[in-house]
């Protein structure tokens, strides 16, 4: 097996064995970066002679006997919506094509402090705002099981770098999806935490209630690792939670036991792929034969997770992006005839089309006159929502079902319908609205070749018990040691 | 309920978003056909549900005032599209 296609947990131990060194990790990957991003494009910034100086610092601290960081000498890729310092921050935007963060974010000092190689940024749907990654101001990342399709999105680049081993570790953010879905369609683990669970400090806003930076990697192994390194409380950041980060990349490998899997009818529904759902029950017949109880739920207002994600979304995008004005960062239109002008024309000219269709929507549900039919009428829902949660968690450990109701669609295809774009998250929105942890993992492919995704829920802050139930299921099955051929 | 171009112009104004007359025309389909999708909520009986802004039960976080380190005036202004001194550059509000 090839380096590149190691998982983090591999290249650690041969790191501590003194097998490789950080520099010569840090090479395969650049030298697969090289080679592949011509197909994949799953990144926007590679700083090639950066990445070989952590690189070399890290080795430089082994040399001299210094205790290293869980990471250390490890590549992970980052979604260009995580502020970098001195390194351009995009956001998949023309609007901030040139910002550099004069800050890291905090899930960015925790990486360094544990000390990984942070190999680049990634594509991404402008704001995070899309299903596909084609929403990305500067190019289209393709699928790296068929470059034909999409990688899913918004987090799409950083789930195609794993998945083509141009990373073995990567970040994202999910406010209704854009970890899990990608992860889905790109045959790789990626987990929202519990909303407060992962400092947001230095993350670009889109919807502040629900979003959440979280960890792509090519198995449920590496994601504990890397949650490990993330997680935990930010004064910074006043939603982050004061309480104590389990050990999860020790207590990853305990199965569940006894576990009761909840699995509720509306999310196998007419919608669902019929090759999508074979994988699913398969995957159920799995845990069965591991002695787990399986009980059918309801979550019957998770119909409604759409159209209210996209009034609660959009009506929070609209506040948090009226901050790009062309006065204090970011694109200002070089021709107006006043202030005001010069706001909407740098607007109009710096956002893209989904951008300004969202602000545009929330500007709406805002508006006087329409606040109450919309937006208080999405939070109430909101709260049936998160109350059928409640229900199915007090008797079931886990809610399982498929992370997406189809496999990775064509580039194109849902691009001129954003009404059948915003249906591919339809399984995982409720998890962001409820506030919940998700992880989805890889279940199979279809005949097609295409992978697919097993996505399952746990209560707030039970990542622990998602990661072990994750697990179960991985120690049975060999579907997250496929890599794609490139 | 299909959104009217007045509308759509309203919106456009209160977000500060410049359009052209294709986004004009584009959006105002794409936008109805939204809300059209979104009115589903209105069956939903909400009687007596509290609205839920936050997922987690959060109130005011405090911490001590202590002075502390902060951005540079160079810092804070690197990023700005125009600058004059130590201020951020905008065009005359007043004549």
């Amino acid at each position: 097996m090839e380096l590149i296609e190691k998982t983090a947990a591999e290249l650690r131990s041969l790191m501590l064995q003194g097998e490789v060194n950080a520099v010569q990790i840090t090479e395969a990957y650049l030298q697969a970066i090289r080679a592949r991003e011509p197909k994949v494009q799953a990144f926007l910034h590679v700083d090639e002679s950066d990445a070989m100086a952590q690189a070399s610092a890290i080795d430089q601290k082994r040399k001299h006997g210094w205790q290293l960081g869980p990471l250390a000498g490890i590549p992970v890729a980052i979604k260009d919506v995580l502020c970098t310092k001195g390194q351009v921050t995009t956001c998949g935007s023309k609007m901030l094509q040139n910002f550099i963060p004069p800050y890291d974010a905090h899930v960015i000092t925790r990486l360094r402090e544990a000390d990984a190689v942070l190999i680049g940024k990634t594509n991404m749907d402008e704001f995070a705002m899309g299903s596909s990654t084609e929403n990305s101001a500067f190019k289209t990342t393709r699928n790296p099981w068929d470059l034909e399709r999409i990688p899913g999105g918004s987090s799409g680049g950083s789930a195609a770098a794993v998945a083509a081993c141009e990373a073995p570790l990567s970040l994202g953010s999910d406010t209704g999806g854009s970890i899990r879905q990608p992860a889905s369609l790109c045959g790789i683990v990626g987990m929202k935490p519990t909303y407060g669970r992962v400092s947001r400090f230095g993350l670009i806003a889109f919807a502040s209630s629900l979003d959440q930076i979280g960890p792509f990697s090519h198995d449920v192994t590496d994601c504990a690792l890397l949650l490990e390194v993330i997680a935990g409380h930010d004064r910074r950041d006043s939603t982050s939670v004061y309480r104590p980060v389990p050990p999860y990349s020790k207590t990853v490998h305990t199965p569940v036991k006894p576990l009761t899997i909840g699995l509720p009818r509306e999310f196998f529904d007419e919608g669902l792929d019929p090759e999508v759902n074979a994988c699913v029950q398969e995957a159920l017949k799995v845990y069965r034969s591991l002695g787990a109880t399986i009980k059918d739920v309801s979550l019957p207002y998770s119909r409604y997770a759409v159209p209210v994600y996209y009034i609660v979304a959009t009506a929070e995008a609209s506040s948090n992006l009226a901050r790009y004005d062309g006065v204090h960062y970011g694109f200002r239109a070089p021709d107006f005839d006043s202030m005001i002008h010069m706001y909407s024309r740098s607007r109009g000219l710096g956002f893209g089309k989904e951008v300004k269709r969202r602000i545009m929507l929330g500007t709406y549900a805002l508006s006087s006159g329409y606040y109450d039919a919309y937006y208080l009428k999405a939070l109430k829902v909101r709260r049936l929502i998160k109350e059928d949660f409640d229900r199915a968690f007090a008797e079931c450990d886990v809610v399982m079902g498929p992370t997406s109701p189809t496999p990775a669609f064509r580039i194109g295809e849902k691009a001129e319908n954003p009404l059948a774009m915003y249906l591919s998250d339809i399984y995982t929105i409720s998890c962001n609205l409820a506030g919940i942890a998700g992880i989805s993992i890889p279940c199979g492919f279809t005949k097609a070749g295409l992978p697919v995704g097993l996505q399952i829920l746990a209560g707030p802050f039970e990542e622990e018990k998602l990661l072990r139930v994750a697990r179960m299921y991985e120690a049975q099955t060999d579907w997250h040691l496929r890599r794609p051929r490139l | 309920m299909a959104l009217t171009g007045d509308q759509v112009r309203w919106v456009a104004h209160l977000a500060r978003l410049e359009l052209t007359e294709e986004e004009f025309q584009l959006f105002t389909g794409q936008l109805t056909r939204i809300v059209d999708f979104i009115d589903q909520l209105q069956e939903v009986k909400t009687e007596g549900v509290e609205p839920l802004a936050h997922a987690l039960p959060i109130h005011n976080v405090f911490r001590p005032d202590e002075p502390a380190p902060s951005l540079s005036v160079d810092e804070a202004l690197a990023n700005a599209p125009a600058r004059k001194g130590d201020f951020y550059s905008v065009p005359a509000v007043l004549d």
